[in-house]
């Protein structure tokens, strides 16, 4: 007999508490609906990190139960960012150019008002036309479709072409590195049509709310990034518990035998390099509406690999370990960078966070990768009692590249 | 899950504890909002220090309105969309006063939508490309017509170019800048096949066929010139090719924007004397005002050899108006500095005096240098006090725009239809 | 020596009649020289090339004997002025001051403090006007220097006032590199500017096609034209290249009409702002033209209402398509030559299109050059690499950052040895034992505990390049470092105008040669390179005949570590040595790799030279956007992939692995 879906997958339910809770607590405290001692700024940093957690989560289904090391789910993050932010940037310089013409003896043309908003949009880039891509820009319907189908797109041509000539684990990695690489530099060039090197700004006024206070947005988007990450959970780990996941397991554990057991491995591996990507573009189009901007640094391959870092750090092959990885990594980055914290005086030299940040991050990255595979969400295996099988160091598959005890252990 | 929790409460805790509960007067906070880790730290690193060294040494003189000033200084990471969380951490949660930062366009076009929203009062250091008009923003750096304008001028006149190679990298300031140009070119009667632009990403490295280019670019036995708008350490390699093409500054000469002493203390430049920049301070500007400041930066630095440059300069106009502005308003208060801040004189490093104009720009004169051996500039041409214009003449749709804040309260004001097109700048 | 005597002369007749006259005239008894000096003071000090023209002439035309040495030591920035009266001596720098020397008597007149001087500092400009105007005295200087000095600045800008005393200097001539020079230029300067056209077209002719930049320079103002309309036929008499229609895409109908209007020929069209105006101005109760405001949102109503007005009499200066069209057929537009002989431009045009065939073969080969340069760079970048994840499959991603700290070896090195050319022998050793010691280290520390698990090793060496590259800004600091060449290595290989490429580049191109050489000894001949690839293919087994391979794995990757190391320095060389050089390479380094088939070093070989030429034929396409050959040439190396898995060479058998 089947038992529960909660009963099956006891984080989910914890998870969820625990994110009401938290969003809970953090509105009663918001500078908009409560007593207000958690600013604003906080407020959409915590809602870019709930953001952050979400595409965490895809990149942990795809790794971490698929074995694909993709460096590229930040690539389709951005392109969902863009998505939203050409109908955020259209809608507002419509309103905005509609109300300074308002004023002018004829009614103005169509053309008029197209002419002065791609002059409002590409001047600062040194161009007047609206490229076609912009095409569905007026629509929020449409745009908000393609929020998911740009990204699913591109990595079903990419995942399909990639897994059909059977290119697997590092030179994976490496291709979908390049990809990225060469997004990221489509984008950066003035002649994509997405104004180049600044990206599109100004995303966190939406339009037609002028009216409504930054604090009061920051709350909403809170909400809605809370709720995203809260139904992306479950659907993962609706996928996880299942025969889907095992058989996604089975790939990550040993590819050709869940070939000659007669699964269609290129294809599930297509499914979920697909689905992941379109997690990641609805994440992305939640985040930088809070952030305000997007543009092509935010795709560089970089980021990408700090995705992976993330959910490494907060242990891959579970999902609430990705979570609280982007969460715990993202926020003590902010805070660090924020010059909050204090330099620390060794006498002979002071060690000033904001230089040596960065070493203590990577140190820790390659800490966490040596000796503690199972990341801070192995604490939680800890508190629960739950035990690795001893099998002294031997492998537990036939191949020397087939996982480890210390790997297997969930 | 005891973890989980604190790990999610103890920021919110953090963040509880560092909002202020009660503004003071005193001290006088001064946001500094430049990036001090990524690609942009090789030059704001710079700027920040400037702040601190001027910050400091207002203090030594007693501070403003009877208070020390606090610097905060923040990481914005050259990471775009965090300058605009830092500028809103900045504002809301640190309540500076007033934001000295940026450099890159993308920096300064994410930060204004918070700026404008909170009101916040923003001083901007570096040259750009104009083309934008912010209530709270002072852009003491140069305009398109206080660098390239008069650059452009001298090539024709002085240098009696007539061919032009616009090589820049991929973003916005070369692209506006070589379109003004471009338009400004052609109203001088220079042909558009005259006229030859590239851009290339930032940080490139291959420059060979580009020079190569250029060079064939003489085959027509017109004079050939080249404009360079491109940003950081691309400049090294450049230069090293240029050099090694074996082109001298009397066959091609080459101006640029974006290179000052600070990029050219990264190479050797014995192969490059006489190629040009166009900025509105040099190092080697021999006034006394410019003698003290140097002093003043190599005692804070701690380093004789560091050089000073033109965003430096910018910054130092920029914080000395603005603290004259503070004691003349007798607050802090944003609308009331602005007010006293126009009309604003404060003496250029170079000589002269800077004015600030309604439109938020500086008044200052337009110096050519010539590159020495010593990496430092050699000053050949100096222009009279240039007004900076927001809106460049040179193209249509900007041509009918002017802002004035002073009188007309509008940044982007049509002069045609004489309506404000927006309160809010363009971002 | 004679001819310059005899020039002078000549010239002091033709103006000494002028110089009498302000020798007469001068103030308080100055000399000449220093008269036309003080004449001219605020054009001196104002300095601009648009007006000291008329100055620079009158020292030329002095005829005075002191004028040739005036004007170098003005052209040499050695021209100061002295604050308290004005006047202008030579002046040269001893021991803190300036030693000051007056220009008509050749004395030395004192010394004076720098703060008590103003130096002359002509621009580029001026100086290339003083330079023009000293072509005449230094053509026959005995010399060669100044002779050397005459034929660059004629060979710069030279008019046809040169040609003569040019002529008349070739006899004259002792040196035959200068010689060569001068007959090279009096040729040109015949096909420019000789009276006679018979002359011209020899000239042009027996040029035969020749590559020189200079030719073309002198050959394409020569059929230069100008586009030029007359109402009914065309003038006769005049040299006309080429007749034009309106409506083609030579001359679009709005650009003739702007022509006609440019001459006088026809008025202005009413723009579609004008038409906006006007309709503006005739607004009557809600309705324009009869047709009511709210309609006006589109062009075709607004026409439509102009026509009306137009119509109704009431707006001037609209005139219908067909009447335009008739108006343009009336006139002729062509091209005409600006200069007038025919025989002339058929020549230049004949020789031009001789040459151009030969220019584009010759940018063909040099664009290949560029690409064999960019290909030996990558190629350079990826043999470290081709070592350690070709060979030993293990991913470092800090392999960049090796190559950031060879460049910075090579820096510090710089700083303590002297003399570039032994710094750089002293850098390449020395960066190749950091890099191995660093390379080695990481093997010892990290990479041996991640052998089974490749992805991890991944993440785990890129956690390492953070923190190297954190590391390099906290020592060195963010501004880029200068690593400079020795001197034999400036400048370039010229063939000709077309073809050249600098030495560095031939040096990276060398030493990326001697690497695979390197590399095919270590690996064929050498008991590393048999343990190595014992070890690869099959650990156990290797272990089990003697080899230990924990040494050998130590041992390989601090081999591609400093390889990378010595890589380093050499790009550095070219480009800049920053902390974040190495991240411009690595995924570059990986494609190479990866694209060429790992394990096989030719495949790394034919992936750098696969992806050089790529991406240099895409910017041959359109070299306005390097940035688009660059993102076009990933796209064609991740297509590529997808169809050839394995790479360019792919390893059989056994070696392949799974």
């Amino acid at each position: 007999m089947q038992r529960s879906f909660f009963a099956r997958n006891p984080s989910a339910l914890v998870f969820i508490s625990i994110l009401a809770i938290t969003v809970l607590l953090v509105t009663i405290f918001s500078d908009a609906f409560g007593v207000g001692p958690i600013s604003t700024s906080f407020v959409k940093t915590l809602g870019k990190t709930l953001c952050l957690c979400l595409v965490a989560l895809a990149m942990d289904l795809v790794w971490g139960y698929c074995g694909i090391l993709s460096l590229g789910h930040f690539a389709f993050f951005g392109l969902g960012g863009y998505m939203i932010g050409m109908w955020l940037m259209y809608r507002r310089t419509h309103d905005i150019v509609v109300a300074s013409m308002a004023e002018s003896a004829l009614p103005p043309t169509p053309q008029d008002i197209t002419d002065a908003i791609a002059n409002q949009i590409f001047g600062v880039v040194g161009s007047a036309d609206f490229p076609l891509i912009w095409y569905f820009a007026d629509s929020l319907f449409l745009q908000l479709a393609l929020v998911v189908l740009v990204p699913g797109l591109l990595a079903l041509v990419f995942g399909w072409l990639a897994f059909r000539s059977r290119v697997a684990g590092v030179y994976l990695s490496i291709l979908t590195q390049a990809m990225t690489l060469a997004l990221s530099l489509y984008l950066f060039q003035n002649d994509s049509g997405l104004r180049g090197n600044n990206g599109l700004s100004g995303l966190q006024n939406l339009p037609g709310l002028d009216q409504v206070p930054q604090s009061v947005v920051s709350v909403w988007f809170l909400w809605g990034s809370a709720l995203a990450l809260a139904l992306g959970y479950l659907l993962a780990a609706w996928l996880v518990s299942g025969k889907f996941g095992s058989v996604m397991r089975g790939i990550r554990d040993n590819e050709a035998r869940v070939r000659f057991l007669g699964y269609s491995v290129e294809t599930f591996k297509l499914v979920v390099f697909t689905l992941t990507a379109c997690i990641a573009g609805i994440a992305g189009a939640l985040y930088y509406p809070q952030a305000g901007i997007v543009n092509p640094a935010e795709i560089a391959p970089i980021a990408s690999v700090y995705l992976a870092v993330w959910v490494a750090i907060g242990g891959r092959g579970r999902l609430y370990g990705a979570v609280i990885g982007a969460a715990f990594v993202s926020l003590v980055s902010s805070w660090f960078t924020g010059g909050q914290a204090p330099d620390v005086p060794l006498g002979f030299y002071t060690i000033k966070w904001v230089d040596w940040w960065l070493i203590v991050l990577g140190l820790s990255f390659v800490l966490v990768t040596l000796f503690a595979p199972k990341g801070i969400g192995g604490l939680v295996d800890l508190w629960v009692h739950r035990k690795s099988p001893d099998r002294h160091g031997a492998d537990l598959g036939p191949s020397a590249g087939a996982l480890r005890e210390q790997e297997a252990s969930e | 899950m005891n973890f989980l929790r604190t790990t999610l409460a103890a920021p919110i805790a953090l963040a509880a504890f560092s909002a202020p509960v009660w503004a003071a007067d005193c001290p006088i906070k001064v946001g500094v909002l430049h990036s001090l880790s990524g690609t942009m730290a090789i030059s704001e690193t710079t700027l920040k220090d400037t702040v601190l060294m001027l910050v400091d040494k207002q203090n030594k003189a007693g501070g403003l309105l009877g208070c020390q000033i606090e610097p905060v200084v923040v990481d914005p990471a050259s990471d775009w969309p965090l300058f605009a969380e830092k500028a809103r951490e900045l504002l809301s949660v640190q309540e500076v006063d007033v934001i000295f930062g940026g450099w890159t366009s993308v920096s300064r076009k994410s930060v204004l939508p918070v700026i404008e929203e909170l009101n916040g009062l923003m001083f901007y250091p570096v040259q750009y490309e104009g083309e934008e008009s912010s209530k709270n923003v002072f852009y003491t750096g140069a305009a398109p017509n206080q660098q390239a304008i008069p650059a452009t001028d001298y090539f024709l006149d002085e240098l009696g170019v007539e061919k032009f190679a616009l090589l820049g990298t991929d973003y916005v300031y070369p692209r506006t800048t070589n379109n003004i140009l471009e338009s400004y070119l052609a109203s001088k009667g220079v042909s558009e096949n005259d006229i030859f632009v590239n851009y290339t990403p930032f940080g490139h490295s291959d420059w060979s066929k580009i020079v190569a280019d250029v060079v064939a670019l003489g085959a027509d036995g017109k004079k050939v010139g080249v404009i360079s708008t491109i940003n950081g350490d691309a400049n090294i390699g450049f230069y090293k090719e240029l050099a090694a093409a074996g082109i001298n500054a009397d066959d091609i000469p080459v101006i640029a924007f974006s290179v000052g002493e600070e990029e050219l203390s990264g190479l050797d430049t014995t192969n490059l004397v006489g190629h040009l920049a166009a900025w509105n301070y040099f190092m080697s500007s021999d006034t006394p005002e410019n003698a003290e400041f140097v002093k003043d930066w190599h005692a804070f630095i701690g380093d004789e050899k560091r050089v000073t440059n033109d965003p430096m300069e910018a910054t130092y106009i920029g914080f000395n108006m603005w603290a004259n502005a503070v004691t003349a308003a007798e607050s802090t208060e944003v609308d009331a500095v602005r007010a006293k801040m126009y009309g604003q004189e404060y003496p250029n490093l170079t000589g002269g005096t800077a004015v600030m104009n309604g439109n938020h720009h500086l008044s200052k004169p337009v110096l050519i240098g010539e590159i020495q051996e010593d990496g430092q500039f050699d000053i050949v041409s100096q222009t009279d006090v240039v007004a900076g214009d927001a809106w460049t003449d040179f193209l249509p749709a900007s041509a009918v725009l002017k802002s004035d804040w002073m009188e007309l309260g509008c940044g982007m004001y049509n002069t045609e239809t004489e309506t404000c097109v927006q309160i809010k700048s363009n971002y | 020596m004679k001819i310059r005597v005899l020039a002078a002369l000549v010239l002091g007749l033709a103006c000494g009649s002028v110089a009498a006259q302000t020798a007469r005239t001068a103030p308080d008894g100055l000399e000449p020289v220093q008269t036309i000096l003080q004449e001219n003071r605020l054009l001196i000090e104002q300095g601009s090339r648009t007006t000291i023209g008329p100055v620079i002439d009158a020292l030329a035309n002095s005829g005075l004997p002191q004028a040739q040495a005036v004007l170098q030591a003005w052209q040499a920035k050695d021209m100061w002025q002295r604050k308290s009266d004005g006047l202008f001596f030579a002046g040269q720098k001893a021991d803190g001051s300036y030693t000051l020397t007056d220009f008509d008597s050749g004395e030395t007149v004192g010394r004076a403090d720098k703060n008590a001087l103003d130096q002359i500092k002509p621009n580029s400009g001026i100086r290339a006007l003083i330079g023009a105007a000293l072509v005449q005295f230094q053509l026959s200087d005995p010399d060669p220097a100044l002779r050397a000095d005459a034929v660059a600045t004629m060979a710069r800008r030279a008019d046809a006032s040169m040609l003569a005393p040019l002529r008349a200097s070739i006899p004259g001539e002792t040196d035959p590199a200068l010689l060569a020079q001068k007959k090279r230029l009096e040729a040109l300067l015949t096909m420019a500017f000789d009276p006679d056209d018979a002359a011209r077209v020899a000239a042009i002719d027996a040029a035969g096609s020749d590559l020189g930049l200079d030719l073309r320079a002198t050959l394409n103002p020569l059929v230069a034209t100008r586009r030029a309309v007359s109402a009914g036929a065309v003038p006769e008499g005049l040299n006309i290249a080429r007749q034009l229609t309106p409506g083609t895409d030579a001359l679009p109908r709005a650009e003739a009409w702007a022509m006609l209007v440019q001459a006088g020929l026809a008025a202005p069209l009413k723009t579609p702002h004008d038409r906006n105006a006007a309709l503006e101005q005739h607004i009557e109760k809600g309705k324009v033209g009869g047709v009511p405001l709210v309609q006006l949102n589109s062009e075709a109503k607004r026409d439509q209402a102009y026509a009306n007005l137009a119509a109704a009499g009431l707006v001037t200066g609209y005139v219908p398509a067909e009447e335009q069209a008739r108006t343009l057929e009336s006139h002729s537009f062509y091209d005409e030559y600006l200069e007038p002989s025919a025989p002339v431009t058929e020549a230049a045009q004949a020789a031009l299109t001789r040459i151009a065939l030969k220019v584009g073969a010759n940018q063909a080969l040099d664009l290949g050059l560029d690409a064999l340069s960019l290909a030996s760079i990558y190629f350079l970048a990826a043999i470290g690499l081709a070592i350690t994840f070709g060979v030993m499959g293990v991913i470092n991603m800090a392999h960049g950052e090796f190559i950031m700290m060879g460049a910075y070896t090579g820096y510090v090195v710089q700083q303590v040895v002297p003399g570039h050319t032994l710094s750089i022998i002293v850098a390449i050793p020395a960066a190749f034992a950091v890099t191995f010691m660093a390379g080695v280290a990481l093997e010892r520390l990290i990479i041996r505990h991640l052998y089974q698990r490749p992805l991890e090793s991944l993440l785990a060496t890129f956690g390492v390049s953070i923190v190297l590259q954190q590391l390099a800004k906290n020592i060195f600091g963010t501004q880029a470092r200068p690593l400079t060449a020795p001197a034999w290595l400036d400048g370039a290989w010229v063939v000709n105008d077309v073809v050249s490429i600098s030495f560095i580049r031939i040096a990276i191109f060398v030493l990326a040669l001697l690497f695979l050489a390197l590399f095919l000894f270590i690996m064929k001949r050498t008991r590393l390179g048999l343990e190595t690839r014992a070890v690869t293919q099959n650990p156990r087994m290797a272990a089990s005949m003697g080899i230990n391979p924990a040494r050998v794995n130590m041992l390989t990757f601090g081999l591609g570590s400093g390889i990378a190391g010595i890589a380093g320095v050499a790009i550095g060389l070219f480009a800049k040595v920053t902390s974040e050089m190495g991240g411009g390479y690595i995924v570059q380094s990986f494609m190479t790799v990866v694209v060429g088939g790992v394990g096989n070093i030719w495949g790394t070989l034919a992936g750098a030279v696969m992806i050089g030429f790529t991406q240099k034929g895409i910017e041959w396409f359109n070299p306005s956007n390097t940035l688009a050959a660059q993102t076009y040439m990933i796209v064609f190396i991740i297509i590529f992939i997808q169809f050839k898995p394995r790479g360019i060479i792919a390893l059989k058998g056994r070696a392949a692995g799974d």
